[in-house]
């Protein structure tokens, strides 16, 4: 197992080199000079020129890429073209915003979308699974940026309940939150119920029955739990993606986030930033995801054995049984 | 003696005997079809071109001339979310067709050759999906600058790479299964069985998960344009409507709720045909 | 010897509803197991005997089946009058039931002791250490070491698997044990052990047993009587001694021709002809008429009466007991 992680970890690296060198490449292939950019209209040739001097834009692009990841290993993505200030010292000052945007909406997913799956799943061919397909469906075909505007809209502009921009207190956040928790929650519930229907007709479900264990425990001992290991996977994911759609809650509700923040450092090319944008978003997914492979392997016992050094007792069912018994 | 023979059908027949029986799935196949006819037959049904202004009758409520009123410009609304239609359209199939083209060669020559080259070619799909999709989008229309074009490029790359985990997943089931080891056995050529056997039963899976990544596609075309980086003004596109729109929500909240709606009824009627293609392709799962 | 009556199914008539026809699965039977005593439910896939069982143990599919007609009589009690929570007072305990595919019956992520202990739990007042240490007792019993009580399904094979779900449904000592075709899935080698296993332990327990199959050889080997089962319908029944030796119905005399013979050198099985009627469609007049070498006109129109050809043997055929008619 712990061989398992190391092989992953070790991978990781080649990928995230793939990746800053694509986004390195990728952004010295856009039109538009950062050194233009930051002087205005009006600069004059010289004055571009020193400052690309000065921003070490004069070099080529590979002994820029090698000076970048050198920095990077001594945990130095660059400094922001902008504001002078370390990338990472930015990053550490937004990502929280990021980061508790992402938590509570996921939070929020889990709590209102497995449920829905699993209570839609055991009330199969009744209305209310049919209407609860059809409005995760809603939900899941509405854009998040719409239903955002339109929270903003009954909440804080007609009612005035909630701030639209912003972080004062604990109300900023709930906009956000459930903007960004419903196309996810929806997702969930209906991965949860189609997880949740594929285990019920399962023959061990019968089997259980037939023991005469109850109905309830029979749904939520046996089935719910085999049900729940591929949901794993899929709050994994549901969690990078929400990730990515925290650039455009962030920009609706003008909260000070990572997402935010690198959106606005492309368009102004503020190359330093973006490059240490992504390499923490990338690394942070791939972190994720090796975290939600680690789960996983732990929580099915199929799996976990094909890692774990009980192979060994795999052998066993093999061997004869002691004298007199039969063998199988 | 009689006995009763059911009249048999093709596997195209029966599914569409399946898929007939929800509701939904045609309700969503009807609207789908709907859509894509609007945006066909544009010219033709909108009153009005989508950038003619009428700067003296701008944000005009619904009217006879105007059946939902008018934005900021004078331009009619009716008119520019039909024309819209085609940019949502275009960019949603767009996506896809070029993800799903991109996504199953790679996946193919992946799943099929095996060994370094499926190595390879796999640790350079995970370099473009370990950032999440929609950063990735952004950053990739950003720097190939804001227009449908490049939006629809950058959500295309993001999609491939699952597109082509899926048919290589599916080709490496489908070569180790023994009707394959039967055309070796008497010695079918190498092309041959990838164009007869693998792909043919590798494929029906793709046919869903291409059908449910439209929708998705669409909002992320809209996703785009609402933040600056895909359809530009004043081209006419319904993520775009949104973000010109969203300044003056709080007086002319219509202006931002249309655009919306129609972007919610699309994406939801191409959701309900997936869905419904899927139980009909699978009709394990409904019984 | 005459063991008292243990179960007694009378009349029963059980459908199936689906989007389009009703299938008509179980058409008036009745069976009656003593004690004692192992019954062997013959048939082919899609007889109906699956149906039976499951309907004992009130285990069919909802919303589909129904159970439109009959009684169930069980310890005095009717089995199809109970209510959800005096049925499963009986599952698992006084009635118990193992099934055809031992890859799938056990829950995957649990331990297989866990779920042996959970029969036992479920119906006696014991503690978690006392029922793992019976779940483990059962597992000797089998023929499985007790050490194994903490290992997952997937580290068995299949033969030992099927004896996990059988020392699962033994756990309560059952008085009954329906056992729906559980070595179709086995190697022919494993099946005589898990049978010989079974056999031993029916005596043991003194349990009586259900076992479905379509194999007469499995029948042969542990069963004291046997039941034809065909179209829903009970066709023949009567001890293994008298069936075999004698059998009185069409059907199955064709089972018995359509099994390869060592001794004889013939050179082409002999299966019977055509296929089982449509259970959405169901003929009138006897069911087998359509396949049957010696059907005349009534047998299109009527059905045909239960017919005793020895003490103990009956037979629903118009023909039954008159041979060379």
């Amino acid at each position: 197992m712990i061989r398992y992680v190391l092989k992953r970890l070790l991978w990781m690296i080649p990928i995230l080199i793939g990746v800053t060198l694509i986004v390195t490449i990728l952004l010295d292939l856009t039109p538009g000079d950062p050194a233009r950019q930051l002087l205005g209209n009006f600069a004059t040739e010289e004055q571009i020129e020193a400052l690309r001097v000065e921003l070490g834009l004069n070099k080529p692009l590979i002994v820029r890429y090698l000076k970048f990841m050198a920095g990077v290993l001594k945990g130095n993505l660059g400094i922001s073209y902008f504001t002078h200030e370390s990338v990472t010292f930015e990053i550490s000052r937004r990502f929280p915003y990021t980061l508790l945007l992402v938590v509570i909406s996921m939070l929020i997913a889990i709590i209102t979308g497995i449920p829905t799956g699993v209570y839609a799943a055991t009330h199969q061919y009744t209305w209310k699974d049919n209407m609860s397909i059809v409005l995760s469906l809603f939900c899941v075909s509405m854009p998040s940026f719409w239903f955002a505007l339109i929270l903003v809209q009954i909440f804080s502009t007609k009612l005035g309940w909630l701030p639209s921009l912003g972080i004062d207190s604990w109300k900023s956040w709930v906009m956000p939150a459930i903007s960004g928790a419903i196309g996810y929650s929806a997702t969930l519930a209906r991965q949860t119920r189609s997880s949740m229907l594929e285990q019920i007709r399962q023959d061990y479900v019968v089997t259980a029955r037939a023991k005469g264990q109850t109905e309830r425990k029979v749904i939520y001992k046996h089935a719910l739990k085999n049900a729940l290991i591929p949901i794993i996977v899929i709050v994994g994911s549901v969690f990078g993606a929400s990730l990515g759609g925290a650039v455009i809650s962030e920009t609706i509700y003008a909260i000070p986030g990572l997402g935010n923040y690198t959106l606005s450092a492309l368009t102004s090319r503020d190359y330093p930033v973006v490059q240490g944008s992504v390499l923490f978003f990338a690394t942070l997914y791939s972190l994720i995801i090796l975290l939600i492979d680690i789960v996983f392997a732990y929580v099915d016992p199929r799996i976990k054995s094909q890692y774990s050094r009980a192979k060994k007792k795999k052998e066993r069912g093999a061997e004869p049984l002691p004298a007199g018994r039969s063998a199988q | 003696m009689e006995i009763k023979v059911r009249k048999k059908r093709t596997a195209f027949g029966e599914t569409w005997h399946q898929f007939k029986k929800n509701r939904f799935a045609v309700a969503g196949l009807i609207v789908v079809g709907l859509v894509i006819l609007v945006a066909i037959f544009a010219p033709f049904i909108a009153p009005y071109p989508y950038d003619k202004q009428d700067l003296l009758n701008s944000y005009a409520g619904p009217s006879a001339e105007h059946l939902l009123g008018t934005d900021k410009f004078g331009r009619d609304t009716f008119s520019r979310l039909i024309w819209g239609s085609r940019n949502s359209l275009i960019m949603g199939l767009g996506c896809v067709a070029l993800g799903s083209i991109a996504g199953i060669t790679i996946g193919s020559i992946a799943g099929y050759f095996g060994g370094k080259t499926d190595n390879i070619i796999m640790r350079i799909m995970d370099v473009f999906s370990c950032v999440p999709m929609l950063l990735m989008c952004v950053v990739i229309a950003a720097i190939l600058g804001p227009s449908v074009r490049n939006a629809i490029i950058a959500i295309a790359i993001s999609t491939t790479p699952s597109a082509a985990r899926l048919i290589r997943a599916n080709i490496l089931t489908v070569r180790e299964k023994e009707f394959v080891e039967a055309a070796k056995a008497i010695d079918a050529g190498s092309a041959h069985i990838i164009l007869k056997h693998i792909i043919p039963n590798a494929i029906a899976p793709t046919i869903v998960s291409t059908t449910m990544n439209i929708g998705n596609s669409i909002l992320s075309g809209a996703t785009l344009s609402f933040i600056g980086l895909g359809a530009q003004p004043p081209l006419a596109e319904w993520g775009c409507m949104l973000s010109e729109g969203r300044n003056f929500m709080r007086e002319h909240m219509e202006l931002v709720l249309f655009p919306g709606i129609c972007i919610m009824i699309t994406v939801l009627a191409f959701n309900l045909f997936g869905d419904g293609l899927r139980d009909a392709l699978d009709p394990r799962l409904k019984n | 010897m005459e063991n008292n009556v243990l179960l007694e199914i009378k009349d029963l008539v059980v459908e199936f509803h689906t989007d389009d026809s009703i299938v008509h699965a179980v058409n008036n039977v009745n069976i009656t197991i003593h004690e004692s005593q192992t019954l062997g439910l013959v048939g082919e896939t899609g007889a109906g005997k699956t149906t039976i069982a499951r309907t004992i143990l009130g285990i069919l599919p909802r919303p589909q089946g129904k159970v439109r007609q009959g009684e169930i009589i069980f310890e005095g009690e009717n089995i199809l009058a109970m209510n959800e929570s005096r049925l499963r007072r009986l599952r698992g305990n006084k009635i118990a039931m193992i099934f055809q595919d031992p890859m799938t019956a056990l829950n995957p992520i649990e331990r297989v002791g866990d779920q042996i202990a959970e029969a036992i739990s479920l119906h006696n007042k014991v503690t978690n250490a006392e029922a793992a240490l019976r779940a483990m007792d059962m597992l000797e019993m089998v023929g499985i070491p007790r050490e194994r009580f903490g290992e997952f399904p997937h580290q068995f094979s299949g033969g030992m698997k099927q004896r996990v779900v059988i020392a699962m449904a033994l756990a309560c000592r059952p008085r009954l044990l329906l056992a729906d075709e559980p070595t179709t899935a086995l190697d022919v080698t494993i099946q005589a052990q898990v049978l010989e296993m079974m056999r031993d332990l029916k005596n043991k327990l003194n349990t009586s047993v259900l076992l479905i199959t379509h194999d007469l050889g499995v029948v042969a080997s542990i069963c004291d009587s046997v039941a034809v089962i065909y179209a829903g319908e009970i066709v023949e029944y009567g001890t293994v001694f008298h069936v075999y030796d004698n059998p009185g119905h069409p059907y199955t005399r064709g089972l018995f021709g359509s099994l390869p013979e060592l001794d004889t050198d013939k050179t082409r099985l002999k299966p019977i002809k055509g296929l089982m009627p449509d259970p959405t469609n169901l003929p009138e007049g006897c069911k087998f008429c359509d396949r049957c070498d010696y059907a005349f006109d009534r047998c299109f129109k009527d059905s045909p009466p239960v017919v005793e050809i020895e003490p103990g043997h009956v037979v629903r055929c118009f023909l039954a007991g008159k041979e060379g008619e």
